[in-house]
């Protein structure tokens, strides 16, 4: 390792090992208050990387077909290295209570919003991957802070916004075996640790396995979830598309829709970012851990972000909103390890039914369904997956990120869909 | 290229090309084109000599990066297990290229590694450089000293490059030096794939197996070769075949170390992902259970190449991204590569393997290269390792560490004219580069008996 690497390796360890060291960290159960303080240097040397960027030629092509089109990526990458200011991103989750505990043996970050109103129902919320905890940072307001967001003092959500294993600002496993399952268990022990005797849980993309997992593991307190990637997709149509057979008949025509989507998704090799890491994330790692570049294509490189320009067109999805994101797997040299939750998936589809297990949850599922989504789950599929569907809605706006584009409507669906569970609460 | 539109001028063509050289990366490497002064009459199809060059600063450059490498952490599965070849590798063993074995090849690539021994090497070659189809292709041309000596042009693959052949070139030009006879003899035409190494890189698509085979037989011709075989490996026994398909008069016979024989009910079963066949002998059930095992765990890069090649931004701003993704091919070349970084050189040495990856480096051809997957992707028929109906004669060499060891049942099903069914005590891949004089051999072997015609 280089000394500069290393000394701002050193130098951003501090801040998580100076809260760790009032404490046994065998048995240490504690919760410890954290901020993020990246040491300058850790920021120009990535400057001085972007800088450095050895481009290839552009595609051969002028569409998307090939990946992300030179002309895309460079003005976002030259953008990354010169106006865009991490310390606002920093201060963005630093107004925000975060703190670090251990659970399993891996550190886990996470933000804390207590909700001033009383009876907030307290909400664990997961991101995905290329996401983190700033794919949820606006629903924090709405969701904590209802009335202030055209909802009422009765909807209000204790938050609680963890960082994957792996991810962000929690520690990084150093053994295999941390798929949802497992992450799902650590969940439940942080909203334990954090006196929650009974909440909800929440999850897009990777999100959306780790809180099917909670519900399917029932562990005491949870009431239900909400996920917006639903796992609906029925066997015998998972099979066909496995095969990439063409559409059986007597589907409806939102069947139809889904099946043509989730085929068509095949055939354009949506998946082949997933595929790659769930059997070698290693190998890819060195590439994008090494280059600014190369993460961000990487990371752009999901079809949720497909749509997104990177420019100013859209507030909800500005060039600061992506690089708040893609800085942070950088500084936290987290790509890799990211990269690992599709290899102990053995590079599975989170969209399949029978993969998640759907029909052993028997906790309450709601489930919003966003126009711009990788695929669009059907009801009557919904309602197979899953016996106890308690909520279905499709709205008119956003994407596979959808308290990130569309915090506001998004914030809305979580208080419509866990309101029946209030008054378990 | 239509005879009736004029021929771009060679000077426009290096200045455009030096500008975007210039404009696109400070890091691009710049080759140093030595033909002869093109004059306003040069016709395209002319032959110019090439000579191999890289600057002293895109050296120091990559030394520089190679130094500020910026390392993920280790990977979480044992050294044992990332470490199984196809025989006993399973689901789940490795998350790719180990990082103790990347640390060693960059610590060398870093400080005692020495780029220009190749480029010495390469330069004692005669290289040319000619325009077929609108594009620059690059090739070495040995012409054999012996008399009757047969033409054959040899392509290398991905991730390879000219290099992995240049320890066969004096085994076939001059076989009396390596166990042979006169009457062994080649002349040798080793192509440089369009959009890797020293051949241009397509700026439009269309450049997928086809076309390039199609121009091969363009190369050779206007070699003046009237009467020659083709042989391949990887990619080049993917363009080989297709040159053996269409089947122009003056290719009377083909050579691949990585035959498509899977019969149609296999790769039928292979596509259902069902349990090999039960009426399958021994080695066709190994071979069923190393392409479903392949397919299944082994395709990622090649996936993410067919399909978003131009998403790996990384492999050309890092060199570490770079070797790690060239290592990671097949389980068992992986394994002979680790090794060698382990101490343990076998067919393959630290600088064979660095000096490839150095070539794709200086050269900024891993995305250019990568693409040759998706258009490959755009126009094929049949996978890899189908196989394709090809009627003219075809020698074989069934290698042991191989994607899958082709039986010989198969092969003799998919080349109704075998020629020969070569199956080497050892081999990889990476045949010529790891086990050349067993490559000679069969190469030899195979075309022995259309010498006399």
């Amino acid at each position: 390792m280089k000394l500069h690497t290393l000394a701002a390796a050193l130098a951003f360890g501090l801040c998580i090992l100076s809260a760790l060291s009032q404490a046994n960290a065998a048995e240490d159960r504690s919760i410890r208050s954290f901020k993020v303080q990246v040491p300058q240097a850790a920021l120009e040397e990535l400057r001085r990387r972007i800088a450095e960027t050895r481009w290839p030629d552009r595609e051969t092509v002028d569409d998307q077909s090939q990946g992300i089109q030179l002309a895309k990526l460079k003005p976002l990458v030259e953008y990354w290295g010169t106006g865009y200011d991490w310390r606002k991103a920093e201060a963005k989750l630093n107004t925000l209570p975060q703190f670090m505990t251990t659970i399993d043996g891996v550190d886990i970050h996470f933000i804390h919003v207590r909700s001033k109103r009383p009876n907030a129902l307290p909400l664990i919320m997961t991101h995905g991957w290329p996401g983190s905890v700033f794919e949820l940072l606006k629903t924090v307001g709405p969701l904590t802070d209802p009335t202030a967001h055209g909802g009422r003092a009765e909807d209000a959500f204790d938050l609680v916004l963890p960082s994957m294993p792996g991810y962000g600002f929690s520690g990084k496993p150093t053994e295999t075996g941390w798929g949802p399952d497992r992450i799902a268990q650590t969940w439940a022990e942080l909203m334990k640790r954090l006196g929650y005797t009974s909440y909800v849980a929440q999850g897009g993309d990777w999100g959306s396995p780790v809180s099917s997992a909670m519900a399917r593991q029932a562990p005491t307190g949870l009431l239900g979830i909400h996920i917006n990637l639903p796992a609906v997709v029925p066997p015998e149509i998972a099979a066909v598309l496995a095969v990439g057979g063409s559409a059986p008949t007597g589907l409806t025509d939102k069947e139809r829709a889904a099946f043509d989507a989730l085929s068509a998704a095949a055939k354009m090799g949506n998946r082949s970012y997933a595929t790659m890491m769930g059997t070698r994330p290693q190998t890819i790692g060195y590439a994008i851990n090494d280059s600014p570049a190369g993460l961000a294509a990487w990371m752009l490189g999901h079809p949720g972000f497909s749509r997104w320009t990177y420019d100013n067109s859209d507030p909800e999805k500005s060039p600061d909103e992506v690089l708040d994101d893609i800085t942070q797997y950088w500084l936290s040299d987290s790509a890799t390890s990211a990269g690992r939750l599709y290899w102990e998936y053995g590079g599975r589809s989170v969209v399949f039914a029978a993969v998640e297990r759907t029909l052993e949850i028997a906790l309450p599922v709601a489930i919003t369904v966003f126009p711009e989504e990788t695929y669009l789950a059907p009801e009557t599929w919904a309602r197979r997956a899953y016996p106890n569907l308690i909520y279905f809605h499709e709205v008119d706006k956003g994407g596979h990120f959808a308290a990130w584009e569309q915090p506001e409507l998004f914030s809305a669906e979580l208080r419509a869909a866990f309101r029946p569970l209030r008054q378990d609460f | 290229m239509s005879t009736a539109s004029p021929a771009p001028n060679r000077r426009d063509f290096l200045a455009t090309s030096a500008t975007a050289l210039l404009a696109t990366s400070a890091g691009a490497a710049a080759f140093n084109f030595t033909s002869s002064q093109p004059t306003a009459a040069a016709e395209a199809s002319s032959i110019r000599p090439f000579t191999v060059s890289f600057p002293q600063e895109e050296i120091d450059e990559l030394r520089r990066r190679i130094a500020a490498t910026r390392w993920p952490e280790r990977e979480l599965v044992s050294e044992a297990a990332s470490r199984r070849t196809s025989a006993t590798l399973a689901a789940g063993d490795t998350q790719g290229v180990q990082l103790a074995t990347m640390q060693k090849l960059i610590q060398y690539w870093g400080t005692e590694y020495d780029w220009s021994k190749c480029e010495a090497q390469l330069k004692s070659l005669p290289h040319f450089v000619t325009e077929i189809d609108g594009l620059d292709i690059h090739f070495i041309h040995v012409k054999s000293s012996h008399q009757g000596a047969l033409p054959v042009i040899i392509t290398h693959g991905w991730p390879g490059s000219v290099i992995e052949l240049l320890k066969v070139i004096d085994p076939l030009t001059n076989p009396t030096a390596h166990d042979g006879t006169a009457a062994d003899a080649f002349d040798v035409v080793i192509p440089s794939m369009p959009g890797y190494g020293f051949s241009a890189k397509p700026t439009q698509p269309g450049w997928d197996p086809v076309r390039i085979a199609k121009a091969w037989t363009v190369l050779m011709k206007r070699l003046g070769y009237n009467r020659f075989v083709a042989q391949g490996g990887d990619w080049g026994a993917l363009i080989t075949e297709q040159m053996a398909l269409m089947a122009p008069p003056e290719l009377i016979a083909i050579h691949t170390n990585m035959p498509a024989t899977i019969p149609p009910e296999i790769v039928r079963a292979l596509a259902a992902g069902s349990p090999p066949p039960a009426d399958l002998g021994p080695d066709e059930k190994r071979a069923y259970e190393q392409v479903a095992f392949f397919y299944k765990f082994g395709l990622g890069y090649a996936n993410e190449m067919a399909l978003r090649p131009q998403t790996l931004y990384g492999l050309v701003d890092s060199p570490a991204g770079l070797a790690s993704w060239i290592l990671d091919h097949d389980a068992d070349s992986y394994a002979l590569i680790a090794r060698s970084f382990d101490g343990e050189p076998e067919g393959l040495t630290r600088d064979d393997i660095l000096d490839n990856i150095t070539l794709y480096w200086l050269t900024n051809t891993a995305i250019s290269s990568a693409r040759l997957y998706w258009e490959h992707r755009q126009t094929a028929k049949a996978g890899f390792f189908d196989a394709k109906g090809i009627t003219i004669p075809v020698g074989v060499s069934a290698n042991p560490s191989e994607i899958y060891t082709a039986p010989k049942s198969w092969t003799e099903r998919a080349f109704p004219k075998l020629l020969h069914y070569g199956h080497p005590p050892k081999g990889c891949h990476f045949a010529a580069w790891e086990q050349p004089k067993y490559f000679t051999d069969d190469v030899r072997a195979s075309f022995k008996t259309l010498r006399t015609a």
